[in-house]
């Protein structure tokens, strides 16, 4: 178990390195047989779909900001010092008065610190939003980015933020394995790493492997459209000590379903026993964690 | 209009224009006073994830450049190039000598904005 202070229910993260195995279909039908009320977090925030499923009466949306610079020309006296600290170009200064790119931004307030005039002051720029709404015995909280803005990881953190302590969480992180990914990993518990028997799933499960590691995240895994293991997956998780929790076949069936935007586990109620048993294992797992890489 | 930036692949005045000023291979900043030429390369903008237009921009006019001629130039480079008085022309000549010759002729006029979105 990832040494958090346990004041609160558990949090699962559900990742995968390649894009497009299903985490997302994962999440929801995991989070519709859970047994119990949970929190569904949709953390992919560029392209956040849950909700598509879902389908919340309501969302209750609050702004997402951050701080950036804003030089009052009156004071600037276009010394160079804001800009010469800044990696990012967020706030560029050469002989005139210091011109900010709020897109380039990263919020540290580096620049403000070192304005020997004080003309830097901080006001909030709006990067996203974070919705909350209810779907059964499902909390949704969704985030999302807005249009034209790069900086994913404080969005995330603003829909961590918003997760309840005394209700479970699954989290439906991002693709790839890179900073959005470890954003949403922060402070979860167990790690499902969702993977199809493709090369490029192999490949992708042992990049995210390698990041459960760093975190010292115990995980298990979950194999969509599996068929014919011509990649020696089940072999490596073998080798890597990580459970497979569930194989989720390659059925015509389970894509139309979720292309008419309903979720499998109602459906198609002989998966829905899968997910329910995957949430019993999951629960048993937390308990006494198996895989540890 | 004394010291000149094009953008370019080569290092010298026979040498492509590049059409890009952000990540642009090169600079050949031209001495007018002098009719002569170095090369600055832009390695730190072209390696840039993010702001390469920026950072270009800085370079050319930490060269002490006042004038750019360059295919493209995008809204950010643009801004910071407007707020030092560089004059920037965007010009489709094949070379870099060719871009000089319609220069120095005045047919190319002066960029009141950026001609294409960031990222273009």
């Amino acid at each position: 178990m990832a040494a958090t202070s346990r004041n609160r229910s558990f949090r699962i993260a559900v990742a995968s390195g390649k894009g497009g195995t299903g985490k997302t279909t994962v999440s929801i039908n995991l989070a519709a047989m859970f047994g119990e009320p949970v929190q569904l977090a949709d953390c992919d925030v560029e392209e956040p779909n849950v909700n598509l499923f879902l389908r919340c009466e309501q969302l209750v949306t609050e702004q997402v900001s951050m701080l950036v610079p804003e030089v009052d020309p009156g004071r600037c006296t276009g010394c160079g010092a804001c800009g010469e600290l800044c990696q990012f170009r967020g706030i560029v200064s050469l002989g005139s008065r210091a011109l900010v790119f709020p897109e380039l931004c990263h919020g540290c307030g580096g620049c403000a610190q070192v304005c020997p005039n004080a003309a830097i002051t901080e006001r909030p720029h709006q990067i996203g939003t974070v919705s909350v709404g209810q779907a059964g015995s499902i909390r949704l909280v969704e985030g999302r980015l807005d249009v034209g803005v790069s900086l994913v990881p404080p969005v995330i953190r603003a829909v961590r933020e918003q997760l309840r302590d005394d209700m479970p969480a699954i989290l439906d992180a991002p693709p790839g394995t890179s900073c959005p990914v470890v954003a949403t990993l922060r402070e979860c518990d167990y790690l499902l790493l969702v993977t199809d028997p493709t090369p490029f799933g192999l490949h992708d499960l042992k990049l995210a492997v390698a990041l459960a590691r760093e975190l010292s995240l115990p995980c298990g895994v979950v194999v969509n459209r599996a068929g014919e293991d011509l990649v020696g997956l089940y072999q490596y998780c073998q080798t890597e000590n990580l459970p497979v929790l569930l194989s989720l076949p390659d059925d015509r069936q389970i894509a139309e379903v979720s292309s008419r935007g309903n979720v499998i586990a109602h459906a198609l109620p002989e998966y829905g026993l899968m997910f329910a048993e995957l949430a019993a294992k999951l629960k048993q797992e937390l308990k006494t964690a198996g895989g540890r890489p | 209009m004394k010291k000149i930036a094009f953008t370019t692949s080569g290092n010298n005045l026979e040498a492509e224009m590049d059409p890009r000023f952000g990540r642009a291979a090169s600079f050949l900043l031209y001495d007018m006073s002098q009719q002569s030429f170095t090369i600055l390369e832009n390695q730190q903008a072209r390696n840039a994830a993010q702001g390469a237009g920026i950072q270009a921009a800085e370079t050319i006019v930490r060269a002490g450049v006042d004038t750019l001629v360059t295919g493209h130039c995008g809204p950010k480079a643009f801004k910071v190039l407007e707020a030092a008085g560089v004059a920037v022309f965007n010009s489709t000549a094949a070379t870099v000598a060719d871009a000089l010759e319609a220069l120095q002729a005045g047919s190319l006029t002066a960029a009141a904005a950026s001609d294409v979105e960031g990222h273009w």
